[in-house]
């Protein structure tokens, strides 16, 4: 199939993109997102131009207004004259693998302040997303883009993951979103670093944020609040705005930069970063190991007397040997 | 594995990446439903549809096709604007250096003007009576033989 042609090399698209060609910038998130070779190669090439971008991370169940909030949230941060990029991901379809990535349309603002924007499709739970998102902000951290945002919908634990790895992770609800139970099911929780109540025009916003108050008291008196031993150590800011009306996005933007600051005061930042590094060698592994997961399964069938466990235990066994039965 | 293979049955792109196609409605047009429904079936079809939506510019639209790298952009359009609309936008994305994305228009489009619009450069015009069938093949299409230059 002809497809739109760019004979460059990875490295003549990082050369261009560093120096601001925005479809250079685009291509390279293609290929990283394509995965396979080039993607390595311009891993390799990014990996050390970058550590310059404040990584945040914005989570939250479906309809909360992440995306509402993330334009307002960069567009005030390009009208500030710094240069924020957004990675908006959206699930594909399991059954077709087509995406519809909706999240332009609450962005409009942004894309007219000059924000780059790119939206990145699930593709599947097979890990993909997991190597495709700390790639795509490589590229763009080493393309100048500061603060690089991310923004997934809470569900799922590779989009949990990505956020979680990010410098600042902003988990978002909204006002009647549930009570206290929801907040401890919700396993989102754990991985906020700012809190905001979105929608706090609508009722319920108090309630809201009594019910997080609660849930961050039985953390602290469990030691069991986020990131408490490596971060800051402070508890996670409560932030209430409305974004469709632009209220409260500067109180968030405040918040954010306060937690940078705390993070690149001590050693929270490279902490975060070392983690941020074995998060992704693992997803890589991960990724590695299901390959050599499906070849062995191609052979494999129900075999009359063995257990799903013994058949397991059995290819494990001829992998790994002995040490991977276990 | 008979059911391996069923699990990997694989969706129409599975194979070669996602088609990414950018969807809009240019300007001063409240008629979305037709290219939300457009959106569907090429979401089915196993794309990647990225939606703009209602009162777009030719700017929004510009940056859109270039940061998400698409391969082809959709525009929808029940304003009877179409010989205005059209040409602009295959001008604007050949101004921007996107002049390899090909165009397709849907929406309400008379015979007569079909002509019209395919000189201009337009890759494919898709009018009310189009199936799904027809819609997927023709973004297809375009995505495999690239832009039409306009003719004049």
């Amino acid at each position: 199939m002809r497809r739109r042609i760019d004979d460059r090399t990875p490295a003549e698209l990082l050369a261009a993109a560093r120096g601001g060609e925005r479809r250079a910038v685009a291509r390279l998130l293609t290929l990283v997102e394509r995965g396979g070779e080039p993607a390595e190669i311009i891993a390799e090439a990014t990996h050390h131009l970058t550590g310059t971008a404040h990584v945040v991370g914005i989570t939250g169940a479906p309809g909360s207004g992440k995306s509402t909030l993330t334009g307002a949230l960069t567009t005030m941060l390009a009208d500030e004259g710094r240069r924020p990029a957004v990675v908006a991901v959206d699930p594909s379809s399991p059954l077709t693998g087509g995406a519809i990535l909706g999240d332009r349309v609450r962005m409009e603002a942004a894309t007219v302040a000059g924000v780059f924007i790119r939206s990145v499709a699930t593709r599947g739970h097979g890990g993909g997303l997991a190597l495709a998102v700390p790639g795509a902000v490589r590229v763009l951290d080493a393309c100048g883009f500061d603060p690089v945002v991310i923004e997934t919908v809470g569900v799922g634990q590779v989009e949990v993951d990505v956020v979680a790895a990010a410098d600042t992770a902003v988990v978002v609800v909204t006002s009647g979103w549930g009570d206290a139970i929801q907040a401890n099911k919700a396993g989102l929780l754990e991985v906020a670093d700012l809190f905001v109540v979105n929608k706090a025009d609508r009722p319920g916003a108090a309630d809201a944020r009594r019910d997080l108050e609660l849930m961050l008291d039985l953390s602290e008196i469990s030691g069991s609040g986020s990131d408490s031993g490596s971060g800051p150590g402070r508890r996670p800011a409560i932030i209430e705005t409305t974004a469709t009306k632009g209220a409260g996005i500067e109180d968030l933007l405040v918040g954010i930069d306060a937690h940078h600051a705390a993070l690149s005061a001590g050693s929270g930042l490279s902490e975060r970063r070392d983690r941020r590094f074995v998060a992704e060698v693992r997803a890589r592994l991960d990724h590695l190991l299901a390959r050599v997961a499906d070849d062995a399964l191609d052979d494999a069938g129900p075999i009359a007397g063995e257990t799903p466990v013994d058949t397991a235990r059995r290819l494990a066994e001829g992998l790994f040997g002995a040490a991977g039965a276990r | 594995m008979a059911g391996r293979e069923a699990s990997r049955e694989p969706g129409p792109e599975q194979d070669a990446p996602p088609i990414r196609i950018v969807l809009a409605k240019l300007g001063l047009d409240g008629h979305d439903r037709g290219l939300k429904v457009v959106a569907r079936i090429l979401r089915d079809a196993g794309m990647e549809v990225i939606y703009l939506g209602l009162r777009q510019t030719t700017a929004t639209i510009i940056d859109a096709v270039e940061q998400e790298d698409a391969d082809v952009v959709g525009i929808s359009m029940h304003n009877a604007g179409h010989l205005t609309l059209a040409p602009l936008i295959v001008s604007a994305l050949a101004d921007a250096g996107l002049g390899d994305v090909p165009v397709v228009i849907g929406g309400v489009v008379p015979d007569e003007d079909l002509d019209e619009l395919v000189a201009s450069g337009v890759g494919a015009v898709l009018g009310p009576g189009a199936s799904a069938v027809e819609v997927v093949a023709s973004v297809r299409g375009v995505v495999e033989t690239g832009p039409r230059a306009p003719s004049d």
